[in-house]
């Protein structure tokens, strides 16, 4: 089996403890001198770079949150100017504007190498075709990935994501072993491949890389039977770097963290102490040599535990766990982060409709679902169907806008979503629920 | 000179029809007329009672979205014909028609044509011109 960096990948904890300490410090004063938000938290912290003399001083730094990026918007996280920033990426945030963030030069190199060792722990080496079903844009999923294998010298196909008939035709005709994409749509490949008469015997796909949704093993599972293909998770988050961060081995017994250049901590969402290591809480992240846009003790929401245990691949980088849930109420959707609150903001602006909402997530066809039920508050709509009908492409479009995904609309009567006196219980995931 | 109608934005759920004519049931209002046009997820009511002044603040009370509008009542023989003719007229009038329901007057030999356009004098006009007899709010 390949390992890529096999010296960082394989490092003893002694040696990964004593870089990731010096990366530390250094990252530390970096954003301190370069970044005034981290120069204002930390002094109103009472807390200088200087205090970092051990891993565990890391706890006395305060924690970056997703509305930290928010308030900062766009340019205000930046450590460098625009000459020395060579990349901007963006996701959705909890509000109308985007997260944004930026990479220099040496950062995409970063990012660059930790994809290299992700698609290898994957199984991908430079005798493959992949083909990436991720949408390229502003959305570091798929440039992530592409940049990954095209380091290791594997044939991209940069497919992005849509019409499924080509992609399937194109991983048909080039004779793809590769495939990158999110869990539920490498299962609707599955499902027009058959659909168009093939047989997975068609194909020569080998490898699924699968990411940017969080996925069960049964899944897993199903996909392989299908496909043919032997599927690993990986992980990241834009705030980090993107893709990267962390990625199953062939092993399939979690996620190795490239954690020479992403420092991972667990804690308690509730108290944010830290928990014992093996224990579940949430994801904190500290990107040890990322200079465009410094993020120190990020909190990912993600729920998750760490394993040191060195794996049977030979790896020693520790392992995360498949992600359990969030803290928060971020949804994602087909990929897309999703927050109740964007939903919100948009039908608060519309009169026609109520303010009580209702967000049900569902699986049809192994592809995301969301629907927004809405009250008709406006009875001057009612004297004919064309009002209704308009009102309803009125909510989708301006959904459309704020969270770059199609939700189906429905409309329900006046008081009968439920109201709630104390939290607001809005949202209905039901794609957790068994589908095989 | 027009007959005043109400509607209602039903959900397509079991039973919310019947409540709607239970809350009518209960202030012991009559239903002339009733029509109901759906799509897969909800749907209009629309009808004429014996008194929309209480059926409407009744139904509003009930947490209904509930809506009044105009329509030209009119009142044809219930014969083969009838209805063509009076479409007739108001095609040539150039007026067109967003919903039409009817009902008969079985004793009378009488139907009863309810329908919404949006240049309400303009076909008053062209069906008084062709003597065709428009209803009064009371459909008499």
């Amino acid at each position: 089996m390949l390992i890529y960096d096999e010296k960082h990948e394989c490092a003893s904890q002694e040696d990964m403890r004593s870089l990731q300490l010096s990366k530390l410090k250094k990252i530390v004063e970096y954003a301190y001198e370069n970044v005034p938000f981290y120069k204002k938290k930390y002094d109103a912290a009472g807390v200088k770079p200087g205090d970092i003399k051990t891993l565990k001083d890391i706890e006395r730094l305060p924690f970056v949150e997703k509305s930290d990026l928010r308030d900062n918007y766009p340019y205000g996280l930046a450590a460098v100017d625009i000459e020395d920033t060579v990349r901007i990426h963006a996701s959705s945030g909890t509000s109308g504007k985007p997260t944004v963030v930026f990479y220099t030069r040496d950062d995409l190199e970063t990012w660059t190498e930790c994809m290299a060792r992700i698609v290898t722990m994957g199984g991908v080496t430079k005798k493959d075709v992949v083909q990436v079903s991720f949408g390229y844009g502003l959305f570091t999923g798929a440039l992530g990935l592409h940049q990954g294998l095209e380091r290791v010298g594997a044939t991209v196909v940069p497919a992005s994501s849509g019409n499924t008939e080509r992609q399937v035709m194109l991983m048909h005709d080039l004779g793809v072993t590769g495939m990158v994409c999110t869990p539920s749509y490498a299962l609707h490949i599955s499902e027009v491949m058959a659909a168009s008469g093939y047989k997975k015997e068609d194909f020569k796909l080998k490898w699924a890389l699968l990411g940017s949704e969080a996925s069960t093993l049964e899944m897993h599972k199903e996909i392989s039977r299908r496909l043919g293909v032997f599927p690993t998770d990986n992980y990241g988050l834009s705030e980090i770097i993107g893709p990267g961060v962390s990625g199953e081995c062939l092993e399939k017994n979690g996620m190795h963290v490239n954690e020479d250049h992403f420092y991972p901590e667990i804690v308690d969402s509730e108290t944010l102490e830290a928990v014992k290591d093996g224990e579940w809480g949430e994801l904190v992240l500290t990107a040890l040599d990322k200079f465009g846009m410094p993020m120190i003790r990020y909190r990912t929401k993600d729920i998750t535990r760490l394993n040191r245990e060195p794996c049977k691949c030979g790896r020693t980088l520790v392992r995360m766990d498949r992600i359990k849930g969030r803290s928060d109420d971020m949804l994602k959707i087909r990929g897309v982060n999703v927050f109740p609150s964007q939903i919100e903001s948009v039908l608060m602006e519309m009169p026609e409709i109520g303010g009580q909402y209702h967000i049900t997530v569902k699986r049809e066809n192994f592809s995301d679902v969301l629907e927004v039920a809405v009250e008709v508050a406006d009875a001057n709509l009612l004297s004919d169907y064309g009002n209704l009908q308009k009102l309803v492409q009125k909510v989708k479009h301006n959904l459309r806008v704020v969270l770059q995904i199609d939700a189906v609309v429905k409309l329900v009567e006046p008081l009968s979503l439920k109201r709630f006196e104390g939290k607001a219980q809005r949202v209905t995931d039901l794609r957790n629920k068994k589908e095989f | 000179m027009l007959v005043n109608q109400l509607a209602v934005f039903l959900e397509n759920r079991k039973g919310r029809l019947k409540e709607l004519a239970g809350v009518l049931a209960k202030e012991k209002i009559d239903l002339l007329t009733l029509s109901i046009a759906d799509t897969e997820d909800f749907g209009i009511v629309r009808f004429i009672t014996t008194d929309n002044d209480r059926a409407l603040s009744a139904l509003r009370n009930a947490g209904f979205t509930v809506t009044e509008s105009d329509l030209i009542g009119i009142e044809i023989g219930d014969v083969p014909g009838a209805l063509s003719n009076v479409l007739k007229v108001l095609a040539d009038g150039d007026i067109g028609i967003e919903y039409l329901y009817s009902y008969a007057r079985t004793e009378e030999q009488k139907a009863i044509i309810l329908f919404k356009v949006k240049e309400v004098g303009k076909a008053l006009d062209v069906l008084s011109r062709a003597d065709v007899r428009v209803l009064d709010r009371t459909l008499e």
